[in-house]
């Protein structure tokens, strides 16, 4: 333990806990499991919740918290799905929907950040609301029948051999977390998050505009759950404004376990996409598995979720007593 | 016809002495709030405030906003102690899941009695505050990420024990405590009623009242002064578990059914908005029991208000989150004192 | 040699205050000036000004001859002035190179360039002779190697004039050598060094210059060469050194009786980094006083006693007994009691009324169950606001709208409840108004008489040597003097205060 940095390690044992559980369940079921098709999978259908959760880590790793995603992805979902409808183009659809997420993340940062309203509660009434909306956009959900993505969305898909392809949403997510975590690591903006996250004060002294870089953080965050629903409209070929119930949880949960510290300063975005598969291999397992309950998922995120608090919380930098 | 015309005056003559009497208290606000919801609804909704009494039991609206309240009122119990001592408990409604469903699974698998059944129930819930008291107060992990264990994994312990499905039983003690009338109005109204008495006896009748409002509002002076901080977030966490495992029985029971996947579903984020709306500081300090009621209450009311109008039960959570922002603007700081410079300056006194 | 900064007739009011009242500043190229005061003497809001954390009211501000008037910090960094703050204020999640960069990253088409911030990193932790490992999280440093990269930071910047507020709080001796190096290496490359400081020896050890604050305006500027301590030290309390030097025994009670047992005594009881090991002996009745100036270590004197810090040397007795006090729970059972320095931090509990925290902690020694009845809080709260002469409508006020003086009474209320057998008073008259002041005063001497053993801290000389029968004399962490009875005077407390150590650095 003395070579690796003390920062690397909640991503290394999350590394290891993928691989932990990718190999039992290789053990277990054998070939069937360990295809490349189940590995594959892991990405389409997990796309949407890895694209929330970068959101979520960016949110995160600012020191707040995002409450509102599984409401704006399932909102987003029907909104793309009633426009399309109507006859809007999908691309446009698409481009509106960003458009309403992000600002409705930004007015949310703006909130938090101006009037220094606790970011749970406001984030929470964020969640209530575009709940709500989604219901009033459209009652139930809703079929998209449309060229664009009964063709053109499976034409995008990249062949990986002779039976599989890497499906769109899986592409969607891994270009999606390449460009966060670009933006994470090379950018100034990414890096005032940290910065900010860690400790806001200092940051502030330091001559950051913490201002705009936390609104900028929660209108990111309602970008990238409005991606997310874009991404769930392709995955489920509809909208839905009453799905995705709980998905903040799950968001939340895959940033922990991957790796990134719930207090904010510290955690890597690659780290949250290994968080989402580990979610997913679980799940994997379970279906694999057939006579055990669903609900050991749950029971199995928390485990791990209690584990990797306290890791973190044993790791934390102690913070030096101030003499007088 | 005349009767049904006192009744209402009668009521709103009741509730003007209370607003009048608690004109200057903290709760002023959370009731007058209600009062204008309920005449809202006398003035715009036929029939909201009609009373029936059948086999001496009252039915009406409001009886329904009372019985549908319940929940949330004892969650708000629990949550406002922790909410006191500056903390937060997400977990409430999962415990309500883990509740029902082993009270349900004893009564149904195993063929016990409901008091059997109803002690588990409340034993596994003490051992989930113990849980979340544990985390918090002993390895000092923040209050929102060591329930949020608990919340995510409680649910998949819920559903594990009633293995997956809804476990319907039918117990005529059960079937009472969730939906039988005592006095005319709803037992689970009883059961708040004696829990915020206990809950009362608990905090104001010892100091631990004094000591939770004191860590919740200076946790070093607090330390300083020789008050065993740990201690009471411990015990406060217990006691919220309590609560929620009280609440869970009574929602349980009030459908003869333990659902897993429904059962306190995002009901501690209504637990939480009670708590905040009566009065209580989202960063601790003062906590106010009776607003925290009033507050539920209030929630309620705006649910039924939504029902009543034929308003979806689906888009109800819109007007909730108005109230939200609303309640957040009005405790923020930074608008207190934007206020304060509008009005005249008060008299400093020292 | 040059004049980089020259301040003139600097005033900045708050609400309640007159922080900073004409104030002249002058600071040279290639000179450490050291910035000097007792509590409330205006250092911070003059850098705060000089900084651009505040706006000035009125005065003006030449820098390298242009007129400057900085609106925030970047502004005043902008200008070529970089403070390095008590509280290392970094990001202690990011690594040395990245937050001797952040905000200033080198970036080619928007994206930054690591290989870039690693070089310029290490090229200003050069300057300062210190050779470690940029990619390191910064927090996994020492607190002292975590103040140079702050000033690396700030050099980064290219700074002419670097200002250190209170760097050397947090550091031991080896480490305050270290940096004093690195302050003379800088000055002797032209830069201009504002130091603010509490710490006597050190401001003989490395500056050229000194300025004195008082109660937010200018007492003097003068070359540490020429400022005898003892000069120093009258400037700063106030006394005009004449005064001081003719000052003469004051009258001193008649002997009194003293049991010979103490009622808490202490051998070697010390704590690293916060206050050398020590003895300490007091008995019932009799008042023991702590001087020393700001930092000292008097503070950490009390927490010790109290329980609040650990010791981690030496032994403590009380009655007699051997025992360990590893908490105020602890300290409070043997009947001691602590009002804190910081009324706001650790005192008052701000949202509650007077009565709740009059009980408090009488309350607290009690447990939870044995509930003091509501008659008798009101009774306790009613007694003490008469004797205390608290002002407040009743008893049901919050704290938090009381003045400073009464809050402090409020607290001194709390403790009085609990019957202590020790009181220590940490500046108990601090912000206080004179009449409030000598109410205290007399309240000491009656506890006194009745048999309380008391220890006393406090800034202002002449209560310390008005009520204390002992005085025990702190400078730098370390006590370095005791005087009994007659031989206790302001001269003589100055005296032990200044008399320099052999080595001349940090004690």
């Amino acid at each position: 333990m003395n070579r690796i940095k003390p920062k690397y390690i909640p991503i290394a044992a999350t590394a290891l806990v993928f691989l932990g559980l990718y190999i039992a369940g290789y053990l277990m079921f054998g070939e069937k499991f360990g295809s490349l098709r189940v590995f594959v999978n892991l990405f389409g259908d997990k796309a949407f919740l890895g694209v929330a959760a970068i959101g979520a880590t960016f949110v995160i790793l600012s020191g707040g918290i995002d409450l509102s995603v599984g409401s704006v992805v399932a909102f987003t979902s029907i909104l793309i799905a009633t426009l399309i409808e109507k006859g809007m183009s999908p691309p446009l659809a698409l481009i509106i929907a960003l458009g309403v997420g992000t600002v409705f993340g930004a007015t949310m940062g703006f909130l938090i950040h101006h009037f220094e309203l606790p970011p749970f509660l406001v984030t929470l009434g964020g969640m209530f609301l575009m709940r709500g909306l989604g219901f009033v956009i459209h009652e139930q959900s809703l079929a998209i029948k449309h060229e664009f993505y009964s063709k053109t969305i499976r034409e995008l898909a990249i062949p990986l051999s002779e039976k599989l392809v890497l499906p769109f949403t899986a592409t969607c997510l891994l270009v999606t977390i390449l460009l966060a975590s670009l933006l994470a690591i090379y950018t100034r903006f990414g890096r005032n998050i940290y910065a900010i996250g860690s400790s806001e004060n200092s940051a502030r002294l330091m001559g950051i505009q913490v201002g705009f870089t936390k609104i900028g953080t929660y209108a990111m965050a309602g970008f990238f759950s409005a991606l997310a629903g874009c991404v769930a409209t392709f995955y489920m070929q509809s909208g839905n404004p009453a799905s995705f119930v709980g998905l903040e949880l799950d968001a939340i949960a895959a940033v922990v376990i991957g790796g990134t510290l719930l207090t904010g300063g510290a955690g890597f975005i690659p780290g949250t996409l290994l968080g989402v598969l580990i979610l997913g291999v679980i799940q994997t397992l379970i279906n694999f598995q057939g006579n055990l309950n669903p609900s050991w998922t749950k029971i199995a995120v928390g485990f791990l979720l209690l584990v990797f608090i306290l890791l973190q919380k044993a790791i934390a930098p102690r913070k030096s007593e101030s003499s007088h | 016809m005349s009767m049904l015309l006192i009744g209402h005056v009668v009521f709103w003559l009741v509730y003007a002495a209370i607003l009048f009497v608690w004109r200057k208290q903290r709760i002023f606000w959370p009731l007058l709030a209600l009062a204008l919801l309920l005449l809202f609804n006398q003035i715009f909704t036929p029939g909201f405030f009609d009373l029936e009494i059948r086999d001496g039991r009252l039915f009406g609206s409001r009886i329904d906003i009372l019985q549908q309240s319940t929940k949330v009122m004892l969650l708000a119990l629990g949550m406002a102690l922790v909410i006191g001592t500056g903390g937060v408990d997400l977990s409430v409604g999962a415990i309500m899941a883990v509740a029902g469903a082993v009270m349900a699974q004893l009564v149904v698998m195993h063929q016990c009695s409901p008091t059997v059944a109803i002690l588990a129930a409340l034993g596994v819930a003490l051992a989930a505050g113990a849980l979340n008291g544990l985390l918090v107060a002993s390895f000092g992990i923040q209050p929102i990420v060591a329930t949020l264990i608990l919340m995510v994994a409680g649910r998949g312990i819920a559903q594990l024990i009633s293995d997956g499905q809804a476990i319907p039983f039918s117990n005529e003690t059960l079937s009472f405590i969730g939906s039988g009338y005592f006095l005319g109005l709803p037992f689970a109204l009883t059961i708040v009623l004696i829990m915020l008495g206990i809950t009362c006896l608990f905090t104001r009748k010892t100091a631990l009242g004094l000591f939770i409002e004191s860590v919740g509002d200076n946790d070093t002076a607090s330390r300083f002064s020789g008050i065993n901080a740990r201690l009471v977030k411990f015990c406060v966490y217990i006691f919220c578990g309590l609560c929620a495992g009280i609440a869970g029985i009574v929602s349980t029971s009030n459908i003869s059914r333990a659902d897993a996947n429904y059962t306190g579903l995002y009901l501690e984020l209504d637990a939480i908005l009670a708590v905040v709306i009566g009065g209580t500081a989202l960063t601790g300090g003062r906590f106010y029991l009776v607003g925290s009621l009033v507050g539920a209450l209030l929630i309620q009311t705006l649910t039924t208000t939504m029902y009543a109008r034929n308003v979806s039960a689906d888009i109800a959570p819109v007007p909730k989150a108005l109230v939200i922002i609303a309640v957040c603007l009005l405790q923020s700081e930074k608008v207190r004192r934007f206020f304060a410079r509008l009005l005249p300056a008060k008299k400093q006194t020292g | 040699m040059r004049v980089l900064l020259e301040a003139r007739g600097l005033s900045k009011s708050f609400p309640s205050v007159r922080a900073l009242d004409g104030v002249d500043f002058t600071v040279r190229a290639g000179e450490v000036h050291a910035l000097m005061g007792e509590n409330g003497a205006g250092k911070s809001t003059l850098i705060k000004v000089l900084t651009g954390v505040y706006q000035r009211d009125a005065g003006d501000t030449q820098f390298e001859g242009k007129s400057i008037n900085p609106a925030s910090p970047r502004a005043a960094e902008a200008c070529g002035i970089s403070t390095v703050y008590q509280e290392v204020n970094l990001i202690p999640h990011l690594s040395v190179a990245e937050n001797i960069c952040l905000g200033r990253q080198p970036t080619r088409i928007g994206m930054i360039r690591w290989g870039a911030i690693r070089e310029r990193a290490r090229k200003a932790l050069a300057r300062l002779d210190l050779n470690i490992d940029v990619n390191r999280q910064l927090s996994s440093y020492s607190i002292a190697v975590q103040q140079m990269v702050a000033l690396a930071r700030a050099l980064d910047v290219s700074a002419k004039l670097l200002i250190l507020d209170e760097p050397t709080s947090s550091l031991d001796e080896r480490e305050v050598a270290e940096l004093f190096k690195v302050i003379s290496k800088l000055r002797d490359e032209g830069m201009g060094i504002v130091f603010v400081t509490h710490f006597l020896d050190q401001v003989y050890a490395v500056s050229d210059r000194i300025t004195v604050l008082r109660n937010g305006a200018l007492v003097g500027e003068y070359p540490v060469a020429e400022l005898p301590r003892l000069h120093l030290i009258a400037h700063m309390i106030g006394k005009p050194v004449e005064e001081v030097e003719a000052m003469s025994h004051p009258h001193r009670d008649e002997e009194e009786r003293l049991p010979s047992t103490p009622f808490m005594s202490v051998v070697n009881y010390g704590r690293t980094g916060s206050i050398q090991p020590f003895d300490l002996a007091i008995r019932p009745g009799e008042v023991v006083g702590l001087a020393g100036l700001l930092g000292s270590g008097r503070t950490e004197i009390a927490r010790l006693l109290f329980g609040v810090d650990k010791a981690d040397s030496g032994e403590m007795q009380v009655g007699g007994n051997v025992v360990r006090i590893n908490s105020p729970r602890a300290a409070m059972r043997y009947k001691i009691a602590f009002t804190t320095e910081d009324r706001k931090a650790q005192g008052i509990i701000p949202n509650l009324s007077i009565r709740e925290n009059i009980v408090l902690a009488l309350q607290a020694s009690r447990g939870a169950w044995r509930k003091i009845s509501r008659i008798k809080q009101d009774e306790l709260a009613d007694r003490f606001i008469k004797a205390l002469g608290i002002k407040t409508p009743g008893p049901e006020q919050l704290i938090k709208n009381l003045s400073g003086g009464n809050q402090q009474k409020v607290l001194l209320a709390r403790w009085l409840a609990t019957e202590p057998n020790l009181l220590i008073l940490d500046e108990p008259t601090r912000g206080i108004d004179v009449g409030a002041k000598a109410e205290i005063e007399k309240l000491i001497a009656s506890l006194r008489k009745d048999g309380m053993a008391i220890l006393f801290i406090s800034s202002e000389l002449e209560e310390v040597v008005r009520d204390s029968q002992r005085v025990l004399v702190l400078r730098d962490r370390k006590v370095v003097g005791e005087l009994i009875g007659d031989q206790i005077t302001e001269r003589a407390i100055m005296n032990t205060i200044a008399a320099p150590t052999p080595e001349g650095t940090a004690a």
